[in-house]
């Protein structure tokens, strides 16, 4: 048998293994990084002020996306739940992506404005004070946690490097901007850009926005 | 360290399972918060349980399959200091919030490097010690680790590229909706080869061995080694169907999840048959016990997975705990099982010693591995059956009937039960540690031959 010849030769082996495991990502990812749909920008996507890319990091270093998704699928009960289907072009700044994988609490790609920003202070110290049966922890020394200088232009850099296009000016005055907030305040501005994009209204000649279609 | 790094693992499972209950227990400290500590409990028991078992097995089944000592020992001495700095590393690093925000590769990129490092050297340890073999045929399970090593190398590195801010921050190359496919190409194959691949390689070599026949059928593991190393990498979209990944990508994975489920059997048929004619082994070695129980729980797992990837089974299942049900199903059905019946295998021959110090207690492990797991698994599946359609439930006027938190309120009673499994697995496990310490502790025969030295 042909095999035999595999059996006996490691070199062969090795790189046989390797081609057999090679074609699944080349041909899942590499067309994803050309395709439109996931790389464009969503029509009217929010840029992140500084506070709001600040409040992201600390959304990502308490691992919130361990209990709490950051996508409302294309299914009929998602959006009447949540809101509007999520769209590729929506997570195109997201470096990591925190679309999640586990819904211990609820989706959170709509809860932009649905609170006020008292309500998330009193729940991010306490949930229990606001939601009784609820089993998130609670984070009550984000209040008492600043930024240092330096601090958030450094991630805005980062971040400008790998894509997300901020200009110089808005990083200059980035350690203004966060100055005498809290860990607390930053997330809170954050959760409070989860929301469907909103488009400009279309100039003339322009077709109305797409709108989500409900299975 | 394989069992140390397992009981840390759990405990910390267990512990943030007892979070969800009581939410209070965090105590309002920052590093002991069910968010911060979930990170280190799958990290802990993929790499550092997990790591640890293929590192031991693998050295020790090449050795004795290719009848030639490990090829440059210093260096996998190496691999030893260096993979257990990685897992002090992330138990340092991961409480603190010192994240890159990627399931199950979390580790920041001083640490990730590190990691690609010791691989490295893990590769050039393994193949090398294939390549100097006395014997002609390189044995199946060496196919297995073989695969194993060279994939997660493949995925480590691509997953984790990113542009560091600082020493303890970076941000992923990758944005959006790439991220997410790369991510869960990592993912689904860190499930894929580092829990399936490498722990058949375990299974090849620890079930013929411990059964005392050979492996059913040479020609099935050729067919389903192939199939399976070449199919894996393409499921990783099934976890996230309906989202704003594009929908070809989405298609193709659930396709090639359901093709999946035939090399996956076909693993579990050849080794399960391996015991015909020697069924009674079933009856009177606990060693054999975990195996065989550990390759049907592979099957069920890996029955249930591709039904999981089917796009209408999916809307209902996933994000609720059905999937923590199906992961722990594989996680403590088949990869802790075969490792802790690996290990029980391996433990006495390594160190010179008749056998494992008592036989009694091995089954005493067996039978609370089994009932922590099914506990576990069937308190998640109907914990994420239930979230699934109140999630969907709909009144005649198309309103929704239950509120999000009254679906969580109906679970509590099912974390309850799902603790008292993961007590009941754990404690399974510190029978373990005792009877490893008790082996190692017991005096060495004079007729006993000195095995080569293998670390556990």
């Amino acid at each position: 048998m042909k095999h035999e010849l595999i059996e006996k030769n490691v070199m062969l082996l090795a790189a046989l293994t390797a081609v057999a495991i090679s074609f699944g990502g080349l041909v899942e990812i590499i067309p994803l990084m050309n395709d439109k749909t996931a790389t464009t920008p969503a029509p009217g996507l929010h840029m992140r002020t500084p506070l709001e890319v600040a409040g992201r990091d600390v959304y990502v270093r308490e691992g919130c996306y361990g209990c709490h998704s950051q996508m409302v699928r294309s299914l009929g009960e998602e959006v009447l739940r949540y809101g509007p289907a999520s769209q590729a072009g929506e997570s195109v700044y997201d470096h990591p992506f925190q679309w999640g994988s586990k819904r211990t609490g609820p989706d959170l790609a709509r809860i932009g404005g649905r609170y006020s920003d008292e309500w998330h202070k009193i729940h991010l110290n306490n949930p229990r004070d606001v939601v009784p049966e609820s089993n998130m922890p609670g984070y009550p020394w984000l209040a008492k946690q600043q930024f240092e200088p330096g601090e958030v232009p450094a991630m805005m850099r980062a971040l400008k490097r790998v894509g997300v296009p901020f200009d110089d000016a808005e990083i200059a005055k980035a350690d203004d901007e966060v100055a005498g907030k809290s860990k607390m305040d930053a997330l809170i501005a954050f959760l409070q850009t989860l929301k469907a994009p909103q488009p400009a209204p279309a100039v003339a000649g322009g077709g109305p926005a797409k709108t989500e279609s409900t299975p | 360290m394989t069992v140390v790094w397992g009981i840390v693992g759990m405990l910390v499972g267990v512990w943030i399972a007892a979070e969800l209950l009581w939410p209070q227990l965090n105590m309002d400290i920052p590093w002991l918060t069910y968010s911060r500590l979930r990170p280190l409990h799958t990290n802990a028991v993929i790499f550092a349980f997990g790591g640890s078992a293929l590192f031991a097995t693998s050295y020790w089944c090449v050795q004795r399959t290719c009848r030639a000592p490990l090829f440059l020992p210093w260096l996998a001495n190496f691999t030893f200091w260096g993979w257990n700095l990685v897992i002090v590393l992330a138990a340092v690093t991961l409480p603190f919030g010192i994240t890159q925000g990627k399931e199950y590769a979390e580790l920041e990129w001083p640490i990730d490097i590190l990691i690609a490092i010791v691989w490295v050297a893990y590769a050039v340890v393994f193949f090398g010690t294939i390549a100097k073999r006395t014997v002609s045929h390189i044995y199946v399970a060496n196919w297995f680790f073989g695969a194993f090593i060279l994939a997660v190398a493949l995925l480590h590195i691509v997953n984790s590229a990113a542009i560091p801010v600082s020493l303890f921050k970076s941000y992923s190359a990758y944005s959006g909706a790439t991220d997410a496919m790369v991510q869960w190409w990592y993912g689904h194959n860190a499930v894929g080869f580092f829990l399936t691949a490498g722990f058949l390689g375990m299974m090849y070599y620890f079930v013929p061995k411990q059964v005392g026949k050979p492996i059913y059928s040479y020609r099935l593991s050729i067919v389903h080694f192939w199939a399976l190393i070449a199919v894996y990498m393409w499921a990783g979209p099934h976890h996230l169907h309906y989202t704003a990944l594009p929908d070809w990508v989405q298609s193709l994975g659930m396709v090639f999840s359901l093709i999946l489920l035939a090399p996956s059997w076909g693993g579990m048929i050849n080794g399960m048959m391996t015991l015909s004619g020697a069924w009674h082994k079933l009856r009177d070695d606990p060693i054999v016990k975990f195996l065989i129980v550990s390759l049907s729980f592979y099957g069920m797992s890996t029955f249930e997975g591709p039904m999981m990837s089917i796009k209408t089974v999916n809307a209902l299942s996933h994000y609720t705990d059905w999937g923590i049900g199906h992961v722990h199903s594989g996680a403590l059905g088949w990869v802790a099982m075969i490792s802790i019946g690996s290990i029980y295998a391996l433990l006495p021959r390594a160190f010179g010693k008749p056998q494992m110090y008592s036989v009694k207690a091995i089954n005493l492990h067996f039978w609370l591995s089994t009932v922590g797991t099914v506990l576990y698994i069937t308190a998640m599946w109907s914990a994420g059956l239930m979230q699934g359609l109140m999630w969907r439930a709909t009144e005649a006027d198309g309103t929704l009937t239950y509120s999000f938190i009254e679906s969580l309120k109906a679970t509590y009673p099912f974390y309850a039960v799902r603790l008292a499994g993961g007590l009941v697995f754990f404690s399974g496990m510190l029978v373990m540690a005792w009877n490893c310490w008790r082996t190692l502790a017991s005096p060495t025969p004079e007729s006993m031959p000195q095995a080569a030295e293998v670390r556990a």
